[in-house]
């Protein structure tokens, strides 16, 4: 048993190193720092994710043949936990992480060809149809119909919580195609051009006023056929899959570990009136780093499980579980550390275009909103709630 | 970086698994609490049989050259087993400062005969004010001819009865630099007191009291000024033994609660067919698992970390983390057992004393949590 790494490991940290203090800038650093949603803004993105696709390293956990760097777990972690540390921003998931994955797995040789480079590059920027009003953790209830009509599936119905439809030119969205006694069975794994006519996109603002996610309508929306994944009626499969990839295939401590030393830092300096001299908050931030030791050494056991090839079992849920409550909670304890200073709402964005002199700093000010839209955290990708009836079921057998 | 369990290191799990199996239930259990050290001196004999006792110390001196991660393997079945052996005081306390500060005379004297289970040992440092920190040593060692005499008082000495030699701390004459000492006291040296009492949970406990104890000068361990660096390492490496051991407790609370709640019906249907009832059980697995990781990295990290601080850190951490688990893992096992969970007839009620004393000993969450926050400051200089 051993936490260090090897040489060749530490090696490749300083290769990671090397790229990013040659390829981000300060200007990203600050417009990430300063950034409050989940996903970073597609525009800060986009530089970042071609110099990481020159070097072929915008999608981590693909293989080699598909154009993924064909790195061990290890270095995986070692890679996420450079990128955050040092600010960069997050790729969007859902071209790499999520509809990549289920089209390297189950997608036809033409749609690998077609689709797989155009996430790597950012061509592509995908959003995903799985929510709608009313099937939300209940998603086998989904309603939206696909209706075979020659060539094409003719599309209607509406999706919700479609986090960046409006930048998206690209939906993979499960619909219904037949009713079958059991609802998964009826539903298929559908890609969707965004600009095809009959969608509406209406935007849905969160409580801190950032426009992250939409509702999606389909008016008669036609489809080819061609742009099926895998089997008719399949579909529910194809976005377990999806679900377990985005659960338990990524790492989450690097991005938190970035997260809670920011809080730290913040509290630490005059922005803060040097909040981490009140013993309540200093005291409460060793509480949350100490969850998130854990996490980190729980992750980094389900890595090293992965690259001695064995499986790691359902923990994915628990995982997910857990690194939502902390990233709230780290989000909760920034607000205890801006205290009184939370008073100031600021509803423009992104907050590193603010020049102006503000009453209180930019980094005072990304607090509230990133703390109000992390109530999202134990909502989103299956609630809590669901993820621990999946504890239940696949781990504890109730 | 590589989590897997070495071969050597399932062995030993799987051994000590099978051991605790067979060797440990309620009848056994009660019966052991009845003999005059609260445990048998059969499995104690086992131990060293299988080379248990050895597995800390350095091979020159008989020992298997072990680490923490073997300590941790071994007290987490101890508590799921509720063992009551003395090993955290023979071996992981008395034993460690031993083998840290003692002369190789010393060690050789002494490790042997413990290694081979023929004499049990325990560390006598808390004085009345347990609450406070390490330092707070009263106990006084003077020059007396070419030895010693020791006048004081320890308290909360874990096994102290049945141990053969204690370990005792004492502070220094100011001329000679004030500093803590150990010295090794057999149990019939005269002018020691000891009185002692079963412990919550299992095991006993003990109160000394010194009253002009006149020890050979070779009863000193070593001769550093001050011994406060090894006691607190040791303490550290306690700690985190414990928490391992605290998991296992913790995983076995879990698993009868589990296997109770499917079983029981009310209203028709198994208390596990609630929502509510299911939550709870997945938050307590959820905190089983975390304190079980918890050990684990404390168990990696704490050889490994040789700068005083981090290994701190890592103690005190591991101390505040599974102490928050333990004590929900606890309270809820003992609430979904509905009326039978207050009662003697389970072992529960045996696993909800020992957490109790897990989170007490060596210091609460609360002092842990305060010694994190200011150790983290002073490693982060801003």
């Amino acid at each position: 048993m051993s936490l260090s790494f090897t040489p060749d490991e530490l090696r490749f940290r300083d290769e990671v190193r090397e790229f990013i203090a040659a390829r981000l800038s300060p200007e990203m650093r600050r417009a990430t720092s300063l950034s409050v949603s989940f996903f970073s803004d597609p525009d800060l993105v986009a530089p970042w994710q071609a110099a990481l696709n020159e070097r072929g390293w915008v999608a981590p956990g693909w293989p080699a043949e598909h154009g993924g760097p064909g790195w061990t777990a290890t270095q995986r972690w070692i890679f996420e936990s450079e990128c955050s540390r040092a600010g960069a921003p997050q790729l969007s998931p859902m071209g790499i992480k999520m509809v990549g994955p289920v089209l390297i797995r189950f997608g036809t040789p033409a749609q690998k060809n077609f689709y797989l480079p155009r996430i790597l590059s950012g061509e592509d920027r995908w959003c995903q149809g799985y929510s709608e009003p009313g099937s939300g953790s209940d998603l086998a209830s989904l309603k939206t119909r696909a209706v075979r009509d020659g060539d094409h599936y003719v599309v209607s119905g509406t999706k919700i919580w479609t986090t960046h439809a409006h930048f998206a030119n690209r939906m993979f969205a499960l619909v219904r195609t037949s009713d079958e006694p059991r609802q998964q069975d009826g539903i298929s794994f559908l890609l969707i051009d965004m600009d095809s006519p009959g969608i509406t996109i209406r935007p849905i603002l969160m409580i801190s006023g950032d426009h992250d996610v939409n509702q999606v309508f389909f008016d008669d929306v036609r489809v080819p056929v061609g742009n099926l994944v895998g089997e008719q009626g399949r579909g529910w499969t194809y976005g377990k899959y999806l679900l377990e990839f985005e659960r338990g295939g990524g790492v989450n401590s690097p991005k938190l570990r970035a997260a809670l030393e920011k809080v730290r830092n913040l509290a630490g300096s005059d922005l803060s009136h040097r909040a981490i001299a009140y013993p309540e908050i200093a005291m409460r931030l060793s509480e949350i780093e100490l969850d998130l030791q854990t996490l980190e050494f729980a992750e980094l056991q389900v890595l090293s499980a992965l690259q001695r090839g064995e499986n790691p079992g359902p923990v994915s849920s628990l995982l997910k579980l857990r690194a939502s409550e902390i990233h709230q909670a780290i989000s909760r304890v920034g607000v205890d550390v801006v205290g009184q200073n939370l008073m100031v709402e600021e509803r423009r964005r992104p907050l590193a275009a603010l020049n102006e002199e503000l009453l209180v700093s930019p980094e005072v000010l990304s607090v509230v909103p990133r703390h109000l839209n992390g109530r999202a955290n134990t909502i989103f990708g299956g609630s809590s709630e669901i993820q621990r009836d999946i504890i239940a079921k696949q781990v504890l057998g109730l | 970086m590589d989590l897997a369990q070495s071969e050597a290191q399932q062995m030993l799990r799987h051994s000590i698994e099978r051991y605790v199996t067979e060797h440990y239930d309620q009848q056994r259990r009660r019966q052991a609490a009845q003999d005059p050290g609260g445990f048998k001196r059969a499995n104690w004999q086992a131990f060293a049989d299988l080379g248990w006792l050895g597995l800390p110390f350095a091979e020159d001196v008989g020992g298997v050259g072990g680490g923490s991660v073997e300590v941790a393997i071994l007290m987490e079945e101890f508590g799921r087993g509720l063992a009551t052996e003395p090993f955290l005081g023979t071996v992981l306390l008395a034993g460690a400062l031993i083998a840290k500060c003692g002369t190789p005379e010393q060690q050789a004297e002494l490790l042997q005969p413990v290694i081979e289970g023929h004499t049990l040992l325990s560390f006598a440092h808390y004085e009345t004010d347990a609450r406070a920190g390490l330092s707070t040593v009263r106990t006084a060692a003077l020059r007396s001819g070419s030895g010693w005499m020791l006048q004081g008082h320890k308290t909360n000495v874990l096994d102290g009865g049945s141990a053969d030699s204690h370990v005792v701390s004492a502070r220094l004459p100011d001329a000679e630099g004030g500093g803590i000492a150990l010295f090794v006291m057999p149990k019939d040296a005269v002018g020691l007191t000891l009185r002692d009492a079963p412990r919550l949970g299992g095991g006993r406990v003990a109160d000394l009291t010194f009253d002009h104890v006149v020890l050979a000068s070779d009863a000193r361990l070593g001769s550093s000024a001050d011994e406060m660096t090894a006691i607190e390492a040791a303490i550290d490496r306690a700690i985190a033994a414990i928490g391992a051991e605290a998991a296992g407790l913790m995983r076995s609370m879990f698993e009868a609660t589990l296997e109770y709640t499917k079983v029981r019906k009310q209203f028709g249907r198994p208390l596990s067919a609630n929502q509510v009832i299911r939550h709870r059980l997945v938050d307590m697995y959820v905190q089983c698992e975390e304190a079980k990781a918890m050990a684990s990295r404390a168990a990696l990290m704490i050889d490994a970390e040789d700068v005083a601080i981090e290994r701190s850190l890592v103690a005190s951490g591991a101390k505040v983390k599974i102490g928050r688990c333990a004590r929900n893992v606890a309270e809820q096992a003992i609430q979904l057992h509905g009326a039978m969970g207050v009662t003697d007839e389970l072992d529960l009620g045996i696993y909800f004393k020992r957490l109790l004393v897990f989170e007490a000993m060596f210091g609460s969450v609360e002092y842990h949590l305060r010694r994190h926050v200011e150790l983290l400051a002073r490693s982060r200089p801003e």
